[in-house]
């Protein structure tokens, strides 16, 4: 008997899980076959800071969302429609995410007494009425699964462990989605126990075949792959992206990769990502702290390496003396903040748009420093080479702005031909360049950039430092009027840095009198939510920032087009405050800062909120 | 333009590996800046830049491939006055800045010039874990024991009861023993010498210079505006040789004006000084740099804590360890070896990709 199968434009799924469940791998299992499918679609993973957390407590919960559709999505879903619950604690701390109406598929075994007290239910949900408004299908799925490996020769903990595998079987069904995929990659991530490879496939088929023959499930959907752009696909997280991007720059540039960096979350993937591509000709130093990572990598850009610390708030706080030697010595460096919820340790595992003022501002001095932004996990790749492009060019320190929900989220990507991606590379100076001297601060006339002459180049030897240099010659200068110079002198490089960038693009419809202007991570939300307006027929503009330092050449007058401007970011409106500063414009702010994404709802509201506002007298 | 092979090293590399060895005639003057030199009158470190100078160029590397790179503090100015690259860092991250331009180029011969204020307390971590990983490294500790460039405040190797501006009343911090940190780093290579011994400081810098992986050198030097006549008792003529221990590999160590009195190991597991009349020169201990065990060196070294009664002086540890520039070069050439030289559109499409259209 074949059940019916219903077609589905999109679904919001979400795997809740103890941070042992194994909650991020099904995640990931399911976003794989869902890219490969042709689905699009975009993920948000969302676990604890405490590695494991007591088992069966609120605080351990691990869980993965998942947004796929049959056309192209900006965002993870603002709710799930489906909510797979693996205990208590998961169902608790989820529940209220969940609209009325939507499906709840929980694990029945987990709901002991025991894990219902500690996840703070006086009674079991289950069966009190209090998940009535919800279509729940109640699953004991570590029986099952255990009992589909009663032949293994593995111990009882061992197949309660295939649990996650039986529930991915079970929505794998429930979606339509391939097998053969999830099959093969089972089999080589335990290749070395062949028994467990066995064991998790066949909990993984089990699951399949539960949901195709129990009565618990009426019908399957199916979700239609999008209409995406010709090319070649993959899916990529905004780590990924980034490790690829600088790996890229690298070849790009023709330069040698170092990076220096300390352990921190949300940025260490990227540390442990390019320590893997050491064939490329990449250093990876994990430093013994913060300030010696960035020490290092400026060193090597001393030396004549395309040179990067990674890191997030906290990290570039102690970055930030380093930097400013970077901003002194002009030597080409990338500094990337991966940001996360602050202040001080914060919320390291949570999202936040909170660093830009830091990252513009925190350091003594003049110090300027060109800031640029990624907006999606896949234009982590294209936001490092511009970063590494405006580094090289300018001779200066430039940060990269990304988030803990771009570094962790993941998307479909057509991948780019490599000969499509623009050459970045600049030639050191081997020759003097003042009769018969090298002076190291004599200016290239168009970019105010300093001659980068590297260490083993005959006759240029030179010395720089973190004291003020006379203007040409680099040597000490005390001089009032000197300083003044150098000042301005290295403010209007920075400034000049706009001639080179692209202008800012208005999404703009006709009659539109207000403009959504945003940064970073807040593409996704904020798109979706303007796409929603329009389709209730609201007027309204979009427009993103990649550059935050210098702005586009034209957003002044970008601005200036618009009765209204509305800044959501996650923070308190620091975006808002420069443009304000920068423009005289009275920009309005949405602004939340609670370590989550924007939901695209709540920006439709605000927007639909401003656009009856400003239609009122 | 960077060698990923670096073996050969400390600035010699590109000439060694073409087998054609460098014909430099180079002398002391081809090795000052044309930036007048600002230290004050009497200034220890004089002595150490003109010592640094005249034996740069029996070291027969070209000076584009030598670069000093510095903190901040006095010693600090010094990259300034070299003719060769020169960076004048921030306040203790010399050996960190240093670190990422030796790993990065194994061909460069790389001197990082630091005080002790500079890389014992703003930089203490960074002077830790430059020495424990062996980067080729050569690390001039200026040692004067007070805080000159901000006027006179004591430092981490002040003596304790130091009074300066900022501890009227007296310091109430132990000091470090440079030596002993050094040796509790890991380090490979630790010395000490004496700003105004120009032999035993060029010796000693020439050993440094020699020495594959990280060489800490302390220098005893005076500061002759706020803690003048620190180490009196090592330089003064009527005193040095009561308290100059002069060590020298393979020998009894021995000192004094008639060599009459030597250093022994005790059955208490340290060291004590004798009479060499009274135990016999047998019975001295005998100085071996290159034993792989630093306790011994380490006992040596806190013989004086301050520079206050005998001290040696010399090359207390000198062993082969591989050189953390060379283990990354190596990891490198080895991932290239079994991977391939890396291909980008390779990279982009690892993993499971599919097609549209």
């Amino acid at each position: 008997m074949t059940k019916p199968v219903q077609a589905l434009d999109r679904v919001t799924i979400r795997f809740a899980g103890d941070s042992g469940d194994g909650m991020q791998l099904t995640g990931d299992r399911f976003t794989s076959v869902t890219a490969a499918y042709g689905n699009d679609l975009s993920t948000l993973p969302d676990f604890p800071a405490e590695i494991r957390a007591p088992a069966g407590s609120i605080p351990g919960v691990s869980g993965f969302q998942l947004h796929f559709a049959s056309y192209d999505i900006l965002t993870p879903g603002d709710a799930p429609d489906v909510l797979v619950a693996m205990n208590p604690a998961a169902l608790k701390a989820n529940l209220r995410d969940l609209p009325k109406g939507a499906t709840l598929i929980v694990n029945t075994d987990a709901f002991t007494a025991r894990n219902l007290d500690k996840a703070g239910y006086a009674g079991n949900p289950l069966d009190d009425g209090t998940l009535g408004d919800y279509h729940v299908h109640a699953v004991p799925l570590t029986s099952l699964t255990t009992a589909s490996l009663k032949d293994f020769d593995i111990t009882k903990k061992e197949a309660e462990r295939a649990k996650n595998m039986f529930a991915l079987g079970l929505m794998s069904w429930l979606y339509s989605r391939p097998t053969d995929a999830t099959i093969a990659f089972l089999k080589k991530k335990f290749a070395s126990r062949p028994v467990i490879a066995e064991a998790n496939v066949t909990a993984f088929k089990a699951g399949y075949h539960y949901g195709e023959t129990t009565e618990v499930f009426a019908v399957s959907y199916e979700i239609a792959p999008a209409p995406l752009a010709k090319g070649t696909y993959r899916n990529i997280s905004g780590n990924l992206a980034l490790s690829y991007g600088l790996i890229a720059a690298s070849k790009l540039s023709g330069l040698p990769l170092f990076l220096g960096a300390y352990p921190i979350t949300p940025a260490s993937d990227v540390l442990h990502e390019l320590a893997k591509h050491k064939h490329f000709g990449v250093r990876t130093f994990q430093a013994e702290d913060e300030i010696a990572g960035v020490g290092a990598a400026l060193g090597a850009a001393f030396g004549g390496s395309l040179a990067v610390s990674t890191s997030s708030g906290p990290g570039i706080a102690l970055k930030a003396e380093t930097i400013g030697l970077a901003v002194s010595l002009e030597l080409p460096l990338l500094v990337i903040d991966i940001q996360r919820g602050g202040p001080s340790t914060g919320l390291p595992t949570k999202t936040e748009q909170s660093d830009l003022l830091q990252v513009m501002f925190g350091r003594n001095g003049e110090a300027p420093v060109p800031v640029v932004a990624a907006a999606t996990p896949s234009d982590c790749f294209f936001a490092a080479i511009e970063a590494a492009r405006i580094a090289l060019a300018y001779r200066t320190p430039v940060i990269l702005l990304s988030d803990g929900y771009l570094a962790n989220g993941s998307e479909p990507w057509r991948i780019p031909e490599v000969d499509t991606l623009p050459d970045i590379s600049v030639p050191f100076t081997t020759e003097p360049n003042h009769e018969g001297d090298f002076w190291p601060y004599l200016r290239d006339e168009q970019t105010l950039a300093r001659p980068w002459a590297v260490p083993g180049t005959p006759g240029l030897e030179h010395r720089i430092g973190g004291l003020e240099k006379a203007d040409g010659t680099g040597n000490i200068s005390y001089d009032p009027e000197n300083h003044d110079r150098m000042v301005n002198l290295r403010a209007a490089k920075v400034a000049g840095i706009a001639r080179g960038i692209a202008p800012v693009e208005v999404d703009h419809q006709d009659g539109a009198r207000l403009l959504v202007l945003g940064w970073g991570s807040t593409y996704g939300p904020i798109g979706a939510a303007v796409r929603s307006v329009r389709g209730q027929g609201g007027k309204v503009a979009q427009a993103h920032l990649r550059h935050l330092n210098p702005f586009p050449a034209n957003l002044g007058e970008v601005l200036a087009r618009y009765e209204a401007v509305l800044i959501p970011e996650m923070n308190t409106g620091q975006l808002r405050k420069l443009v304000r500063a920068e423009y005289l414009v009275d920009a309005k702010g949405y602004n939340r800062v609670s370590g989550l994404p924007f939901k695209s709802e709540e920006l439709e509201h605000v927007i639909v909120e401003m656009l009856e506002g400003a239609s009122r007298p | 333009m960077t060698t990923s092979n670096g073996r050969s090293g400390n600035g010699a590399g590109r000439a060694t590996a073409t087998g054609d060895p460098p014909v430099l005639q180079l002398a002391a003057k081809d090795f000052k800046s044309d930036q007048e030199v600002r230290w004050c009158p009497g200034c220890g470190d004089y002595a150490v830049l003109s010592a640094v100078q005249s034996f740069m160029p029996s070291l027969g590397i070209p000076r584009e491939r030598i670069v000093f790179v510095s903190g901040i503090g006095c010693s600090s100015r010094f990259p300034y006055y070299m003719n060769t690259y020169g960076l004048h860092s921030i306040h203790g991250r010399a050996p960190a800045i240093a670190t990422g331009l030796a790993a990065s180029r194994p061909d460069l011969a790389v001197w990082v010039i630091t005080g002790d204020g500079d890389a014992l307390s703003i930089g203490g971590n960074h002077l830790i874990h430059a020495l424990r990983r062996n980067v080729n490294l050569k690390i001039l500790l200026f040692n004067n024991q007070i805080y000159g460039l901000t006027k006179g405040q004591y430092s981490p190797t002040s003596e304790r009861g130091k009074i300066t501006k900022s501890t009227p009343m007296g310091s109430l911090d132990w000091p470090f023993n440079p030596v002993s940190v050094a040796l509790g780093a890991e380090a490979t290579f630790v010395a000490r010498t004496v700003d105004s011994d120009r032999k035993h400081l060029t010796e000693v810098l020439r050993r440094a210079a020699e020495h594959r992986g990280a060489a800490f050198v302390e220098i005893y030097q005076n500061c002759p505006i706020f803690n003048d006549g620190a180490f009196d008792l090592l330089t003064d003529h009527d005193s040095r040789d009561d308290n100059q221990i002069r060590l020298e590999h393979g020998k009894p160590i021995r000192f004094g004006p008639d060599r009459e009195r030597g250093v022994r190991l005790t059955d208490q597991a340290s060291v004590d000084l004798v009479e060499v009349a009274d135990v016999g020169e047998d019975a001295l201990l005998v100085h071996d740099e290159h034993r792989d065990d630093p306790s011994l060196a380490f006992m040596l070294g806190r013989l004086s804590h301050t520079a206050k009664g005998p001290t040696p002086i010399g090359v207390f540890r000198d062993v082969d360890r591989p050189v953390y520039d060379d283990l990354m070069a190596d990891q490198l050439d080895r991932a290239a070896a079994k991977q391939g030289a890396g291909d980008l559109a390779k990279l982009l499409h690892s993993g499971d990709t599919w097609q549209i259209g």
